[in-house]
């Protein structure tokens, strides 16, 4: 084996947000520091590669963020997701430390964007990358090799050897071989388990097969899996992932954010049996983005459809396929593979049931509801009458995983007798310690930032 | 234009459109995210509107092996390259020379051929310096239409872009803004200011943005020169030859010394830069004009630096000869996007200001 690949004093598990921050923070140090990538070159980066944005504390007005955004607001905002399952310590960290983290990131290259058309609601409190996360992803891969870290894609890491205390040797293969390495220092930054469907089967039940992937196909998990088998401590429920309802036609996995679908709230969304199954109005988009992916999860055959009229065609971002699209409801339902004379009484009780409608706004909670209609819906509900009618199948995409590996304040990862001497976690892996559920926009990438330094900083003065 | 051009670059547009992490890169993005649906004069709008700095394809996350398969700048190449040969007039003459190097060789060694011709059929009957070797009346014979055609062609061709992408009237603030971004290339600055990506994957640069300036203010130098001189010659009454501290010269030097550093530095760029983030069967074409412009300039300054001796004949035999090559094939060449990449800028400023006038976009 050539170059340090054989003696690195730190290597990083991972090609992401969290492991590229710890690798530049421990090269910074002076460490000589390796990245096992598992994924080819053009897929390195894991789910970070399609991330937008970071939420970000400030005081005053910085970089791209207006105003200023409180430690207390943004911890407020946190405890309201999670249904106060956080842990308040590391949350305050991860917040506190988040500021330091924006100039930080530019200084390595990352840039961001003035304000974005459609997302001026985020502008004070999430900073968006130009270019999105792949871009910060190769601007950290540039500033990493400038240091002289070394990157291996396709180094799949197998085992971690826990001997007593410490790691004593990483296992990995490249290419078809196997090797090993005995760094001082190992960061764990290889995310969450969601791309493996079978784990996903065991946690959630027969349903997970009908998931879809969100991000990367590479988060399977076997590092967490082989560290948690040697005993290694964990948080977070292994039945909880974070997930959304996305454009049915969705790729399998690596779909990414262009699959989102913003039109529920102007529709009624059925089941396969074209019966409604939940209050499609109660609150604006983003605040339900979430709930519908749990929805839809419990439908027969993990489907769901979404049903609008021309009315409404222009009032949510496009979407990336376009909508099936018929003249009458009969034939939209038999493009869609509903029952036709089902989703006609569906609509046509939902039509009686909307009452006025002249108070309709589509950005706003207007209040405009059903009279009588079990589930109701609660706002912006008008009749479905106006053809030509669009149609899109809604289906469960996976963002992320919830049981990581338990951490403290300095990232490092523990068994019941105490702390691994030179194990730290960053990123997804360990997210769990902070997020018992739910999840607030942005807030993934400060996980990883904020303990990706911290991991590459512990690292780095361990192995000096 | 064909069809499955047009196709692949709304199929890519539409992924965009849903996406929109490349907002804030150029002019390209925000004008997209107007449109709901595309049609083919709105491609042709942003084809022409993008400036190749390939930010959004190092940036996007759906570049193949992923299956949705993004190479937006390619696609926008191709549709943009297949619209100047549309548009040309005689479009045929477009496709000739668009994509074929070759040709453009070719076109210039008939110009060394039709020049020689002329110096020999037409011989001074005596003049000073250049026009010892070919008569002032017999240059403008030759000139003044080789000049005039491609500008009458280039009209009918922007007039013909114009209507496609939506017709309406223009204004001059509209053209004022143009050149505005045009003399600055503020498309290539990344946005971010850093520059592009271009000779070194997804590095950030300013090299293809100075590169390009040299030779857009060098030619235009060289052309400020060529103007100032015919003033000079029929208002002043004051012809050629001109000394060094003279406007002309000094002029047509800096500029030509620019020319030729920029056309060699783009060659140089275009060599190490990924063929298939453009249209690739034009780069032949492309890397042509580039040296039938930088071989004007080098021409023009190996004139001036050895005008005493004995190569002179030649050297402006050859350098004419190209000359008359570049102007005529000016609308069917690489040289043709300033003049679409204008209006492109024009049209994109007028419909901004038809945004701003309805009040903004429709809908949330
Ligand atoms: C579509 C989408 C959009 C999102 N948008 C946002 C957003 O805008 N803002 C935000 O904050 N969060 C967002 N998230 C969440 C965010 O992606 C994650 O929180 C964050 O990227 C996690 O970073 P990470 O470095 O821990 O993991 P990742 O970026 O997923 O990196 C994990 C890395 O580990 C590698 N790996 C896995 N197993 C192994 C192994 N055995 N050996 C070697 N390497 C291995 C993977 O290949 C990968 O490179 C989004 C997620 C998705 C799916
Ligand atoms: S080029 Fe890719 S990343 Fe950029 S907007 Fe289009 S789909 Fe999104
Ligand atoms: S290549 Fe550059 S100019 Fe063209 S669309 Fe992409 S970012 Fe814009």
């Amino acid at each position: 084996m050539d170059g340090m690949q054989a003696s690195p004093d730190v290597v990083v598990i991972g090609g992401g947000n969290a492991a590229l921050c710890a690798a530049i923070t421990a090269a910074e140090a002076g460490a000589r520091v390796l990245i096992l990538e598992t994924a080819p070159e053009p897929y390195r980066g894991g789910n970070s590669r399609h991330t937008r944005n970071f939420r970000c504390m400030h005081r005053g007005p910085l970089g791209p963020l207006t105003d200023s955004y409180s430690e207390d607001e943004y911890l407020a905002d946190l405890m309201k997701v999670t249904d106060g399952r956080t842990d308040d310590t590391l949350a305050r960290l991860a917040i506190r430390t988040s500021e330091e983290c924006l100039p930080w990131m530019e200084a390595r290259g990352v840039r961001f964007q003035p304000s974005l058309s459609g997302t001026l609601s985020l502008a004070r409190t999430n900073a968006f990358f130009l270019g999105g996360g792949k871009s910060l992803v190769n601007a950290y891969y540039r500033t990493a090799a400038g240091l002289g870290v070394e990157v291996l894609y396709e180094a799949a890491v197998t085992h971690l050897n826990l001997d007593g205390d410490r790691i004593a040797r990483v296992d990995y293969t490249c290419r078809g071989q196997s090797h090993s390495v005995s760094p001082m220092s190992v960061v764990v930054a290889s995310g969450g388990f969601q791309a493996d469907l079978e784990w996903l089967t065991r946690a959630w039940g027969a349903a997970a097969k009908n998931f879809l992937i969100r991000g990367t196909p590479y988060n399977r998990g076997v590092v967490l899996a082989d560290l948690l088998d040697q005993g290694v401590e964990s948080v977070g429920d292994p039945t909880q992932c974070h997930a959304v309802a996305i454009d049915g036609r969705a790729p399998k996995y690596d779909g990414g954010i262009v699959t989102r679908l913003d039109c529920v709230p102007f529709s009624i969304v059925v089941n396969r049996d074209a019966q409604r199954f939940y209050d499609e109005g109660e609150d604006v988009w983003p605040k339900r983005y979430a709930i519908w992916g749990r929805l839809v999860a419990a439908q027969p055959q993990q489907v769901g459809y979404v049903i609008i009229d021309a009315k409404s065609l222009e009032l949510f971002m496009p979407s990336v396929f376009p909508p099936i699209k018929a003249d009458t409801l009969e034939d939209l339902a038999q493009k869609m593979d509903l029952p036709p004379a089902a989703l006609r009484e569906t609509v046509d009780e939902f039509n009686a049931a909307c009452g006025d409608t002249s108070g309709f706004h589509p950005t706003e909670l207007d209040g405009v509801t059903t009279k009588g209609l079990e589930p109701p819906k609660t706002n912006w509900a008008r009749p479905i009458d106006t053809p030509p009618y669009y149609g899109y199948s809604l289906r469960t995409g996976v963002t992320f995983t919830y049981l990581g590996l338990k951490v403290d304040e300095t990232a490092q990862c523990s068994t019941a007798d105490g702390p691994i001497r030179n194990l730290w976690a960053a990123g997804e892996t360990m997210a769990g310690s902070i997020l018992g559920q739910g999840y607030l926009a942005g807030f993934g990438m400060t996980i990883g930032t904020v303990f990706g330094r911290i991991a590459g900083r512990e690292a780095a003065a361990h192995a000096s | 234009m064909q069809a499955e051009l047009l196709h692949e670059a709304r199929r890519q547009a539409e992924i965009c459109n849903a996406c929109r992490y490349c907002e804030g890169y150029c002019a390209v993005f925000p004008a997209l995210h107007r449109e709901r649906a595309f049609a083919d004069g709105d491609l042709t709008q942003l084809a022409n509107l993008c400036h190749n700095c390939r930010g959004c394809y190092y940036a996007c996350q759906y570049t193949a092996p992923h299956e949705f398969d993004l190479n937006l700048p390619r696609a926008l190449a191709e549709v943009r390259q297949a619209s100047w040969e549309d548009f040309a007039w005689p479009a045929p003459l477009a496709r000739a020379f668009q994509r074929n190097g070759l040709m453009i060789a070719l076109a210039a060694a008939i110009g060394f051929a039709v020049l020689f011709w002329a110096a020999r059929t037409f011989l001074p009957a005596g003049g000073d310096g250049f026009y010892a070797v070919m008569a002032h009346g017999t240059m403008i014979a030759i000139f003044l239409p080789a000049f005039l055609l491609p500008l009458a062609s280039l009209a009918i061709g922007l007039r013909r872009y114009w209507r496609a992408t939506g017709g309406g009237d223009i204004r001059l603030s509209d053209v004022a803004a143009a050149f505005g971004s045009a003399a600055k290339l503020r498309n290539l600055t990344g946005g971010h200011g850093d520059g592009c990506n271009f000779e070194d994957r997804d590095r950030f640069s300013h090299a293809r943005r100075h590169m390009h300036q040299a030779v857009m203010y060098g030619f235009l130098l060289c052309f400020a020169a060529t103007s100032v001189a015919t003033l000079m010659h029929y208002a002043l009454d004051m012809p050629a030859p001109y000394g060094f501290w003279s406007l002309p010269k000094l002029l047509g030097v800096s500029g030509g010394v620019l020319l030729t550093l920029g056309c060699a530095g783009m060659v140089a760029l275009k060599l190490r830069a990924d063929r298939n983030l453009g249209a690739p069967s034009a780069w032949g074409g492309e890397i042509g004009f580039v040296l039938l412009l930088g071989f004007v300039a080098l021409s023009g300054l190996l004139l001036y630096v050895l005008g005493q001796t004995g190569l002179m004949p030649a050297l402006l035999v050859a350098h004419l000869g190209a000359v008359l090559a570049f102007f005529l094939l000016t609308p069917f060449t690489k040289m043709a996007h300033g003049f679409y990449r204008l209006a492109a800028l024009a049209r994109e400023a007028a419909n901004q200001r038809a945004v701003r006038m309805t009040g903004g976009e429709t809908g949330p």
